[in-house]
């Protein structure tokens, strides 16, 4: 059976096996479902290994990761996990910081550190955002026990011990404030643009959607319930990705058969992790995340120092 | 019907009765999704061979040729296929397991 799934794709010019790409796909689909991430840091590593040219595995997974968020985002909304209003407004920061992000790339390229500067820069974030949300979940979880046992009852509500910080940025009085009624926010249009646009400068500088920085910073900036941050982080891919696959596809870097048939998988796997994510709390969820943005910093230090591109 | 009956108990308490209820309906879970995946993989194998086979060389061409609209039919395949493959898994789920999920 293995060996019959065996496909040629005569766009990139390789030959996969179609059961490697449908299990690839249901495990980032778990992920994307369950985390609101795109899962580059899987995807990329996992068409390299198979012999597909670095452009095309970046252009293709981003096509993947389309396909995958109108899944994981269909099911979010029928669980009513996504704030519309704030995808839109998100999305468009989002391209504008994309844009930047692969500005920043050109330059850095001219001055001829760009690996290293990228490389050096993505292991701080990544290492910052992962040890910042152990701290706030573990602190989070810790207060919520504390609550449970002198009210003897468990608050639904997603607290944070963030929260402070949180309700500050929310109190910023720029023009125009608007509301979001679904997350139960009132908030500045301008702190979400530049949440946005911060999310689409690491998309466009490291790669892959930055899911890793745009959930908590929707979470613990924004102050959206984290199931919510989830969602909406995964209807604001599908527009972002989408504008980033026509710009890789008129590149001639997406293997679109590719992603299609790693799409069957994530299908799946983006149900599942959606599901999943209404037997977990809020802090659970955040503290689950952790390991993500370690296994980006991972990569990225092996890649610094072998010299290969995972 | 779980919540009923844990709610009836206390929070924090669990019948045995309830114990056993979470567990048939996860046993329950776990064959329908199986039989799902099974049902899944299969229709999947013929959507490889009979679609995604003869789409090759005509999406191989438009890559070659016409770029642009090759990059607008790629997003249009993908979402295209995203939404029929939601629906097909949602359907068969909910034919397996005689509810909506």
């Amino acid at each position: 059976m293995i060996t019959l799934l065996a496909m040629h794709f005569p766009i990139s010019g390789t030959d996969i096996n179609a059961a490697y790409l449908v299990v690839i796909g249901f495990l980032i689909g778990i992920l994307g479902g369950f985390f609101g991430v795109g899962g580059s840091f899987i995807a990329g590593p996992a068409l390299r290994a198979v012999g597909m040219h670095w452009n095309y595995a970046v252009g293709t997974d981003l096509a993947h990761i389309v396909g995958k968020s109108v899944v994981a985002a269909k099911r979010h909304r029928a669980l009513g996990n996504v704030d519309l209003r704030l995808g839109f407004i998100m999305a468009l920061g989002t391209i504008a910081g994309a844009e930047c992000g692969a500005q920043l790339i050109q330059l850095l390229k001219r001055r001829g550190d760009v690996d290293f500067v990228v490389s050096v820069i993505s292991i701080v974030i990544y290492c910052s955002i992962s040890s910042f949300m152990i701290w706030e979940s573990w602190k989070t979880m810790r207060l919520q026990k504390k609550r449970a046992r002198g009210k003897k009852s468990r608050s639904k509500k997603d607290i944070s011990s963030f929260s402070g910080v949180t309700k500050a940025i929310q109190r910023i009085p720029l023009w125009p404030i608007i509301s979001l009624p679904t997350s139960g926010v009132k908030i500045s249009l301008w702190v979400i643009v530049v949440v946005s646009f911060i999310g689409g400068l690491f998309s466009g500088f490291l790669g892959g959607g930055a899911g890793y920085i745009r959930m908590p910073m929707m979470v613990y900036v924004l102050g959206i319930p984290t199931h919510l941050a989830v969602g909406t982080d995964l209807f604001e891919i599908i527009i972002s990705a989408s504008y980033g696959t026509f710009s890789h596809a008129i590149k001639g870097n997406v293997d679109i058969l590719v992603a299609l048939v790693m799409n069957t998988g994530a299908a799946v796997g983006a149900q599942i992790g959606a599901i999943l994510t209404q037997y977990f709390a809020g802090p659970k969820i955040r503290l689950l995340f952790v390991p993500l943005p370690l296994i980006g910093a991972a990569v990225v230090i092996y890649t610094l120092f072998t010299g290969q591109k995972l | 019907m779980t919540l009923s009956h844990r709610t009836a108990n206390g929070p924090g308490k669990r019948s045995d009765f309830d114990r056993k209820t979470v567990k048939a309906e996860a046993r329950k879970t776990l064959i329908s999704f199986s039989i799902e995946l099974v049902v899944y993989a299969l229709l999947v194998v013929a959507y490889f061979f009979l679609v995604l086979h003869f789409l090759g060389d005509w999406l191989a061409h438009l890559d070659k040729q016409h770029i642009r609209l090759y990059a607008l039919v790629s997003i249009a395949l993908i979402i295209g296929q995203a939404v029929v493959l939601e629906s097909v898994t949602t359907f068969l789920l909910r034919l397996l397991r005689g509810r909506s999920e």
